[in-house]
């Protein structure tokens, strides 16, 4: 179970999260929604680790476990994925090597034995056909002239191969078309079970409607100050933001 | 930006207790008669070492580099260091005294040809001179000579006349000419026509002795229709003076020849205070002396506190080609000013140009590279990527790339980048499970990848290994 209690944090002195509650069960998805600027992205950085943020207050608990103080890499250890909005490319490091060496970390931290080449190529095979994704990317710099839809397929690769228990999609629906979309979407689907918990950050009800949300939460002005199900993200499609007190 | 250093662990600074024989610090004609006596030379050989001397005298130190460099001062060098058990020239392995065996052991170089890297034949030098050869029959039968560069003196004096000093006359800059004067040992290799050598060839140059400068000749010829490549490696001791090594290396490849070169260079850097290290002023230069021959440098600079080189290709012959790869780090106080000269004169002539500068702590890293197409060099082609990487606040990255052209065909390109590893990209790897370390490490690494390529994989592990980087300092 993901739990976060009372959360505050600020960058460079400004108050970004003003005190926010969050419980996620295990096998449950939910979506954050909201105006530009309401601090979803935020409160994504901060739970995955950057350092560019100052938690002030709060906790946050991965299966009743503090991850305050953990390094990002530890909390990718301990199981938390953050599928990034705007993904790096570093056009030196091979995606191959670069996926291999992310898995291995991953299983090191675990205590699991590291996977050789071979064995590495055929699970991450595996799992780019299952997202449609051309294998020619694998011998590509990482993210290295990738379209926004290889970019973001990507990302959800990385998801599949790390199979983390606490995945953070933040507005992975951005710059997809509708086909990209449902691929997206379908590699989400295949790895929802008891176990795992989603936070599915996104401003469009499109994307919920391949990826069916438990509970939908409204954050503004870096505060939660709606929770309902699916029908509150219909209701932002129809009449956005402003009736919102 | 987080404070990125490479706090790299100079292994190697172990010094060996090996007595030697050393000539007293000081240069003067008496000096340079010792040196050619010790080494039996012929006439021919004291003489052309004189008119260096005498030509020497006459010239200032280069100061045209973005270096500081300490005055040195010529008097206080010892010109020759030999160990004692060396004073009669060894048969072989066997009587080799035990404790260099051991030194080269600890630096991952076992002499013994059984324990070797199968496929590498290994010239040792030891301060002056060298100290074995390996595989010495099987290279024989091949007709390849590899020998330490005094043995190629009395066994092969025609071959050393008709070619030393051909690619790099003893006038051509102050540290070549120091060097033809005092130089006291080296590798010599020879290729026969039409022969590719069965192994890589290999020399491993340790410093030891105090206030003692090195300064090694190597001499490769490849005849015509012949491969070869060479492998050179290099370290020192941890000492807070700074010790000059001033080589010469001179190739010529003859038609349809072609020589590799690669360098991984790991002198002591000095500390992290910038004291002690190695002054690296070396002389490379390459002759494609007839057509279609290739000559390709390939270097990996970690070690020494200042790099002076520019190892360059001399485009002779028709259709001959001549390429420069090179990762150069800098890191503390360490400085380089390191690149190449492509020097076109044959008609269809290519030249490649890779450089890849890594620069953390206080470094300087300087690509200083001259592409010349000479009035003749009709359809000449040249290619050149420079690329820069920092990795701290503090460091600095110089490019100074001199391109002049004479003949309307020429095409010459050239790019160049700089860049900081991000943020971004470190939070992005993290992430995904990447420490710090491991991070800068894999991009690093994929930075240098297009040299590394280029490297006998023997060497491009070490290679590796050797960028290898340990990160200091907190982040945020």
């Amino acid at each position: 179970m993901f739990e976060i209690k009372n959360l505050s944090a600020d960058i460079d002195g400004k108050t970004i999260l003003k005190g926010i509650d969050l419980k996620v069960n295990p096998g449950e998805v939910h979506a954050i929604m909201g105006p530009n600027g309401s601090g979803k992205s935020t409160m994504a950085g901060v739970i995955s680790g950057n350092e560019d943020y100052n938690i002030t207050a709060g906790k946050i608990l991965l299966e009743g476990s503090d991850l305050h103080g953990l390094l990002p890499e530890e909390r990718a250890g301990e199981g938390v994925f953050l599928a990034f909005q705007y993904p790096v490319a570093i056009s030196g490091v091979n995606n191959m090597v670069f996926l291999q060496a992310s898995l291995n970390s991953i299983r090191k931290y675990k205590g699991l034995e590291p996977l050789d080449a071979f064995d590495c190529i055929e699970l991450i095979k595996n799992k780019m056909k299952l997202l449609h994704m051309n294998p020619e990317l694998l011998q590509r710099g990482l993210n290295d002239g990738f379209s926004g839809g290889e970019k973001k397929r990507n990302e959800i690769l990385q998801m599949l191969l790390l199979e983390p228990k606490l995945a953070i999609l933040d507005e992975t629906d951005s710059g997809l078309d509708i086909d990209a979309l449902k691929t997206v979407a379908e590699g989400v689907n295949a790895m929802r079970d008891e176990k795992r918990s989603f936070i599915v950050v996104t401003h469009y009800q499109r994307l919920l409607d391949y990826i069916i949300p438990d509970v939908v939460h409204i954050l503004k002005d870096g505060k939660i100050v709606l929770t309902g199900d699916y029908t509150l993200a219909q209701r932002l499609e129809k009449e956005g933001y402003g009736w919102l007190k | 930006m987080s404070k990125l250093q490479i706090s790299e662990q100079y292994k190697y600074g172990f010094e060996s207790n090996v007595p030697s024989d050393a000539l007293p610090p000081g240069l003067n004609e008496g000096v340079i008669r010792a040196i050619s006596a010790k080494k039996n030379e012929p006439p021919f050989l004291l003489e052309w070492r004189l008119k260096a001397y005498r030509h020497w005298l006459k010239m200032v130190e280069p100061n045209w580099a973005k270096l500081n460099i300490n005055p040195i001062d010529f008097n206080a060098i010892s010109y020759f260091s030999k160990p004692k058990s060396q004073v009669d020239r060894p048969k072989s392995l066997d009587e080799v005294d035990p404790e260099l065996l051991r030194t080269y052991e600890r630096l991952g170089i076992p002499l013994h040809e059984q324990k070797m890297l199968a496929g590498v034949a290994m010239d040792a030098v030891f301060d002056s001179v060298s100290v074995a050869t390996t595989f010495k029959e099987k290279l024989a039968d091949a007709g390849v000579i590899f020998l330490p560069f005094s043995e190629a003196v009395e066994k092969h004096p025609d071959l050393i006349k008709k070619y030393m000093g051909t690619v790099i006359p003893y006038r051509d800059n102050f540290f070549a000419a120091l060097n033809s004067a005092v130089f006291s040992d080296g590798s010599f290799v020879y290729i026969p026509p039409g022969v590719r050598c069965p192994m890589e060839l290999s020399t491993y140059f340790r410093i030891n002795a105090m206030n003692t400068g090195q300064f090694e000749r190597t001499l490769i010829i490849a005849d015509k229709g012949s491969y070869v490549s060479y492998l050179e490696g290099c370290s020192a001791p941890m000492r807070d003076e700074n010790q000059l090594h001033a080589a010469v290396v001179e190739l010529v490849a003859h038609e349809d020849s072609e020589i590799k070169y690669s360098t991984v260079q790991n002198w002591y850097p000095g500390d992290e205070n910038g004291k002690g290290g190695i002054y690296n002023f070396v002389t490379k230069r390459g002759d494609c002396r007839e057509a279609r021959s290739k000559i390709s440098w390939t270097q990996v600079e970690t070690g020494s506190a200042i790099t002076w080189k520019y190892p360059s290709v001399i485009l002779k012959g028709d259709h001959s080609s001549g390429s420069f790869y090179s990762v150069a780090v800098v890191n503390n106080y360490q400085q380089a000013d390191t690149g190449t000269k492509m020097v076109h004169i044959g008609k269809n002539t290519s030249s490649t140009i890779v450089s890849k500068g890594i620069s953390t702590g206080k470094g300087q890293n300087t690509y200083r590279g001259l592409v010349k197409v000479s009035p003749l060099a009709k359809n000449a082609r040249n290619h050149t990527e420079c690329d820069s990487l920092l990795l701290s606040d503090t460091c600095g990255a110089h490019t100074f790339p001199y391109i002049e052209v004479s003949h309307p065909s020429a095409q010459v390109e050239h790019e160049a980048t700089t860049s900081k590893i991000s943020e971004q990209e470190l939070f992005y790897c993290r992430q995904r499970g990447l420490s710090e370390e491991e991070a800068v490490n894999l991009i690093v690494n994929g930075f240098c990848k297009t040299v590394f390529q280029e490297l006998p994989m023997e060497f491009a592990v070490e290679a590796q290994k050797l960028l290898e980087i340990s990160l200091e300092g907190s982040v945020g």
